[in-house]
């Protein structure tokens, strides 16, 4: 073993010698003798041996797109943005990269997850972390008060593969977000009439959108008595219940985050509650809650978010849930998540676990972090968490001319089957002298015999969408 | 310059000691008098230096090969003690890349994505440092020449398509340049940068060419005559016949090859219906080290110039070629995948095509809104978030003013900006009636409509074989 890798060194100080000769220019025979003791060294490693090793591989964390995985991606994409435009929604892009100082201080502790560029003596810049920055970037940059994009695109994130599996470190993100001073909780209920109508197309399962709002939260946490250092990490507990029990919940809340036992009683009553616009009335009468100016608004604002929602005819779909307290620091009202409510399951197969499907808010208080005047622009907005809907549709699913001059008929026939190609248009000898093509169905095998002037026509009606009776 | 390339020397073979000596797991003293001594070297050799560069994973060498000059124009991520990574400088190494990872012999692939370089701005003028790229290619072991013409082809639909002017198709071949240089004199080592010389024709004289060719290159004014003799000749099919006659060329073993193969794809290029497209022309010396056989580019014919305004030089729209050796360096058998491709010059014709726009004036919408849902009176939010949703779930795309009470006049403005053909409005008395008002933005005109029917009126109204809006 020792020996194997003192005659690996020697061969490549070896191969270092000779590369030194060529580049000084040396006399042809000294690098002849020079390159003669290297292959004979070489020789002794054994074959295939001392060519330098490519690692064949991708970044840690990344995958390329086989052109199945781009065959789902782009089904997928097409029902997301089809329902973006059918609101009306304008598209933009971003570079790749920021400015590094665009991306400090936005993201808390996940600074750190941020991949930098190396200082190669122009700007620093950093890849971008998330949609949502650049398009704050964007608005404070244009000085636009008002805007409906969509923006589908790969954000970067440094995670640690080992803690957290199946992340990924170059991802796509899909967001649709409304920008502007509007009457109230008109966009933020069309942001949920859009989640629903891209979960129901994707047709994944049935699926619940969780909604509750961040001054509920809040004004929740004061009455019951958590001090205002503690909110954040109050909330970060609370979230955690749709995974685990209230008691464990309750353990961490008392045991490591320092609140007492009534304390955290009194937030359990809350936030274990959950259901539709009843419940926002039935706070709305709380003496306690109802009393506090932050969470009256919040709830006031909700009231009138569910009777948008009936209008729009997904109410059935949306429940109001105290223990929702996800995400990022800068939502400032309504938040909502969706989640699958039955994994797929075909028999044989692993039940999937996914989890959210689907998130957003509304998050006032971003542009102005931007706009030098610090004017705000009031935000509303969603993701859509599409690298999971890839892996629930990849687990769920399992005319061309070939580059041969004489290929035999079989193999293009299976061809044809392995690549899901519906119709084979046969050339033959006798069809070329009487002017016809075979028209052949893959699935049923018939034939027919087509007029050429007719071909395209026929093949146009075969395959529209609507008839599809290849 | 001999004491710099020594001393680099120096530094690699005791930073390989230094390695050998950690894997043989030497101790720990003995590691760090050599590191101290390796560190005294880089020292001497200055900041930034000795540093081993990986590129994409591979070894430093195989790019560098590939992007020969233009690797300093790579972007590095910092190192923050993970793989050293850098950003695509094109799709085409990391397609390499994935065709040896995956072990496949064949594919037929498009690509369409962003790539970064970091040019320098003030040489390259308008040059973008993160732009798109439109690839293109067929890899794998196939009789001659037929994905070779379908790629012509193919760029020959798109640039029509595309409809953005008259264009032409220069074709040549790697292995025809180099046998002519070959029976004219030209030293081997000397190739690569006669052929940047020679591809200079399309946009300077032969006179310029060939005193640069004698006066910066070295060649004597006999060997750049000789190839001048050539290089100004383009034609059809008829043009490779003739070379194919040629008593000097056809000797070549190289050149015949390359000829006898453009005459194959003259053929097939006929059949494709596209050979009045396409022009043989022996000054194309264009690209990457990689080009092992045929090599194509696609210009436009006019610049399109309206009154007034001024003219644009585009030059090449399109590109591409046969690159049989590419795979082969990423293979760890060296397996050799042939591989032919074209990639659209995307960012050229988005700047044409914009031009073009504004020369019109032709207004672009942003968004593909059929029906704005208004109402004329206040009070009617409900009614119309009831609408529009019953708009969505039919598939009909559809917006709504974010105001409790907007008028009717804001409504209309904000269709006219947007570019939306249709109003649909509602008033009390159509509710009563089992009504909306679906009026046309642009003649104005205004029908009812029952309820139940909207959205087939919609839909008969906005479909694309008919467009009454």
């Amino acid at each position: 073993m020792a020996e194997r890798a003192t005659l690996e060194e020697l061969v490549r100080l070896q191969g270092e010698r000779v590369r030194g000769l060529k580049q000084q220019k040396a006399s042809a025979e000294q690098i002849e003798e020079e390159v003669a003791k290297l292959l004979k060294l070489k020789a002794q490693l054994g074959p295939d041996e001392g060519k330098q090793k490519f690692v064949l591989k991708t970044p840690k964390g990344t995958r390329d797109y086989s052109p199945r995985q781009m065959a789902i991606r782009e089904k997928v994409f097409d029902v997301i943005i089809s329902c973006f435009k059918r609101h009306g929604a304008e598209v933009i892009d971003t570079p790749v990269f920021e400015l590094k100082e665009t991306l400090t201080g936005k993201y808390g502790e996940d600074s750190k997850l941020i991949y930098d560029l190396k200082d190669q003596g122009g700007e620093l810049l950093s890849l971008r972390y998330d949609l949502t920055v650049p398009f704050a970037r964007y608005l404070a940059m244009n000085k636009l008060t008002n805007i409906k994009r969509y923006h589908i695109a790969k954000v970067y994130r440094r995670d640690n593969p080992a803690m957290t599996r199946g992340r990924y470190r170059e991802f796509y993100q899909c967001d649709f977000d409304i920008a502007g001073q509007f009457d109230p909780m008109i966009p933020d209920a069309e942001c949920l009439k859009i989640m629903c109508e891209i979960l129901s197309s994707l047709q994944i399962g049935d699926f619940l959108v969780k909604v509750n709002d961040r001054r509920i939260l809040d004004g929740m946490f004061a009455i019951c008595g958590v001090p205002d250092s503690k909110f954040r990490t109050i909330c970060s507990s609370v979230d955690k219940l749709d995974k685990v029990s209230w008691e464990e919940v309750k353990n961490e809340m008392v045991g490591e985050k320092g609140l007492t036992p009534e304390v955290a009683d009194h937030i359990g009553d809350y936030v274990q509650q959950h259901g539709g616009v009843s419940l926002v009335e039935q706070l709305l009468q709380d003496p306690k809650l109802s009393q506090n100016k932050q969470a009256l608004e919040g709830l006031e604002d909700l009231k009138l978010l569910f009777e948008y929602l009936t209008l729009f005819g997904i109410a059935d779909k949306i429940s109001f849930d105290l223990s929702l307290a996800r995400g990022l620091d800068y939502y400032t009202g309504v938040i909502y998540e969706a989640v699958l409510l039955q994994t797929p399951v075909r028999p044989g197969e692993e039940p999937l676990g996914v989890g959210s499907v689907a998130a957003g808010g509304r998050y006032d208080g971003l542009v102005g972090m931007f706009d030098p005047k610090g004017r705000k622009v009031p935000c509303v907005g969603l993701s859509i968490g599409v690298e999971r809907i890839f892996s629930i549709v990849e687990q769920r699913l399992e005319a061309e001319l070939l580059y041969k001059k004489n290929p035999k008929l079989l193999n293009q026939l299976q061809y044809c089957e392995e690549a899901g190609i519906p119709l084979v248009a046969i050339i033959g000898e006798q069809e070329l002298k009487d002017g016809v093509i075979k028209l052949r169905s893959v699935a049923s095998r018939e034939e027919v015999d087509v007029r050429r002037e007719d071909l395209v026509e026929e093949i146009k009606r075969r395959t529209s969408p609507a008839l599809c009776i290849c």
